[in-house]
């Protein structure tokens, strides 16, 4: 009887504030049958860490436009690892140049989706990426 | 990394305080895992020791900002303060977006406080259907106060005054006529009142209406409000009136206004529940209700086990071609008599 799904935790770390894509992205997973964990504005590494932790996800969102990825996605790894969530998967959505993807994608994350990719192919992504354990 | 650890490590390591373990054991038992039985069976020696808040109300009133309000004051007395906030299951795709901790950013950072997300997953009263277990898990890890959020529905949500100790009923100005008429259900099953968004124009009548309807309604102590008594109704005691006098308390959650007054209504009113035992009746209501539930979920799963796998959906068929109606199907399901010429498939 056991009923998986897969979590996801959507977070726009820094201070860019628009979260439009964000939202947009959560409603297309959870209509994927996603459970999405929207956290909100202005999120520091800490607090991703923290809800990702509590929130048991198997993949962290990161959305970021302000164009501090470089800066703030190996924080957030760092604070993921710290946490013990070396399994997360992370994500990256935003407005992200090619020229930064493999440096990112060195650093730990998974996959880059810049603002023409459409929700199916995230959806696909993290479909394949994630296990679901077996009970 | 999940698959090799037994359930009762993680049971030990709950409490013990791992944060992880916690996490994940929530998943387990949300996940219905088999194998989280045997974590919540080691861990309910542990429980009972929380106080167990409920906060329920319509759609948008700020039960989250409440919430966080709430948290913040008595982590300030130096309580811990666990957190389940439950939002819908899109009945569509089954899947969710879980927005309550957008709220909640006041907590971060405070290993005092632990807040988990949950999708209601098909459960129609305000909670998943594992909520309860869930809110065990917390107790058991040792958490003083236990706040549960329920689905912004605003009716039928009995479910949540039977879990909480303390349910309170969160209200705000300019929410439109529906509601107006949704409330008459909802007061029912509150222990403390709020009108939320004080800051904003109408607060007074939201108020004032609030009292009118609570001066109408008697309050019973035991059975009564909590109504989900399925087998025992019959051995109900005389109906003693509950001494408690609902109080409607105004806040402004955003800028933390009237939180110590809110504060101080909790604390009296679990006080009233230990002075008049209501909480020994309260729980017992609670541990019957689940125990019948369970035993209900139990028996219908064992019954559907030891008949054919066709026998189901071939007395549905029946039913559909008025070939029998549904009584005499569930008796001839109760005694496999669906070879009989009256229940030939
Ligand atoms: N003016 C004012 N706005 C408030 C107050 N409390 C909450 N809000 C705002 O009301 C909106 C809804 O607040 P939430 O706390 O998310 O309400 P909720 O009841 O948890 O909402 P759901 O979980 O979606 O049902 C947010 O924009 C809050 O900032 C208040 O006291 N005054
Ligand atoms: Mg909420």
């Amino acid at each position: 009887m056991s009923d998986e799904k897969i979590r996801v935790l959507i977070a726009k770390p820094g201070l860019d504030g628009h979260d439009r894509g964000a939202k947009v992205i959560a409603r297309a997973l959870r209509d994927a049958g996603m459970e999405v964990i929207y956290t909100g504005l202005r999120q520091t590494p800490e607090m991703i860490a923290e809800a990702a932790l509590q929130e048991d996800v198997h993949v962290v969102g990161l959305s970021i436009l302000s164009g501090a990825h470089m800066a703030l996605v190996p924080r957030v790894i760092e604070q993921l690892r710290a946490a013990g969530l070396d399994d997360v998967l992370v994500l990256v959505g935003g407005i992200i140049p090619d020229d930064d993807i493999p440096a990112l994608q060195a650093m730990g994350v998974s996959a880059v989706f810049g603002p023409g990719t459409s929700t199916d192919d995230i959806v696909r992504f993290i479909r394949s990426a994630v296990q679901l354990s077996s009970p | 990394m999940s698959a090799t650890s037994s359930e009762q490590t993680l049971a030990t390591a709950v409490l013990s305080g791992d944060r992880r373990a916690l996490a994940r054991l929530i998943t387990r038992v949300e996940n219905r895992a088999p194998d989280a039985l045997e974590a919540l069976a080691i861990l309910h020696s542990h429980t009972g020791r929380a106080a167990i808040v409920g906060v329920t109300g319509a759609p948008g009133t700020g039960k989250s900002s409440l919430v966080n309000a709430l948290a913040l004051a008595l982590r300030r007395r130096g309580q811990t303060v666990g957190i389940v906030a439950v939002d819908p299951t899109s009945p569509f795709s089954g899947g969710a977006v879980l927005g309550d901790r957008v709220r909640m950013v006041d907590l971060a950072g405070d290993s005092g406080v632990f807040i988990r997300s949950m999708a209601s997953r098909g459960s129609l009263g305000g909670l998943a259907a594992t909520t309860g277990d869930v809110v065990r898990v917390l107790d058991a890890a040792g958490f003083a106060v236990i706040l549960v959020e329920t689905v912004g529905a605003g009716q039928s949500e009995v479910e949540i005054a039977r879990m909480a100790h303390t349910t309170v009923v969160v209200d705000a100005p300019g929410l439109g006529d529906e509601v107006q008429a949704i409330k008459a259900g909802i007061l029912e099953i509150a222990d403390i009142l709020v009108v939320n968004k004080a800051d904003r124009p109408g607060a007074q009548n939201t108020v004032r209406t609030l009292r009118a309807m609570l001066e109408l309604g008697h309050r019973l102590r035991t059975g009564g409000h909590h109504g989900v008594r399925a087998v025992a109704a019959a051995v109900q005691a005389e109906p003693v009136f509950d001494s408690w006098t609902v109080p409607v308390i105004e806040t402004v959650a955003t800028e933390h206004k009237g939180i110590d007054e809110l504060l101080a209504a909790l604390d009296r009113h679990q006080a009233h529940l230990r002075e008049t035992g209501e909480i020994t009746d309260r729980e017992r209501q609670r541990v019957e209700a689940e125990l019948l539930a369970r035993l209900r979920e139990a028996l219908l799963a064992r019954l559907l086990a030891e008949r054919p796998p066709e026998a189901l959906e071939k007395t549905i068929q029946r039913i559909l071609r008025r070939e029998l109606d549904p009584n005499t199907a569930v008796r001839a399901l109760l005694e496999d008599d669906l070879s009989s010429p009256d229940g030939k498939g």
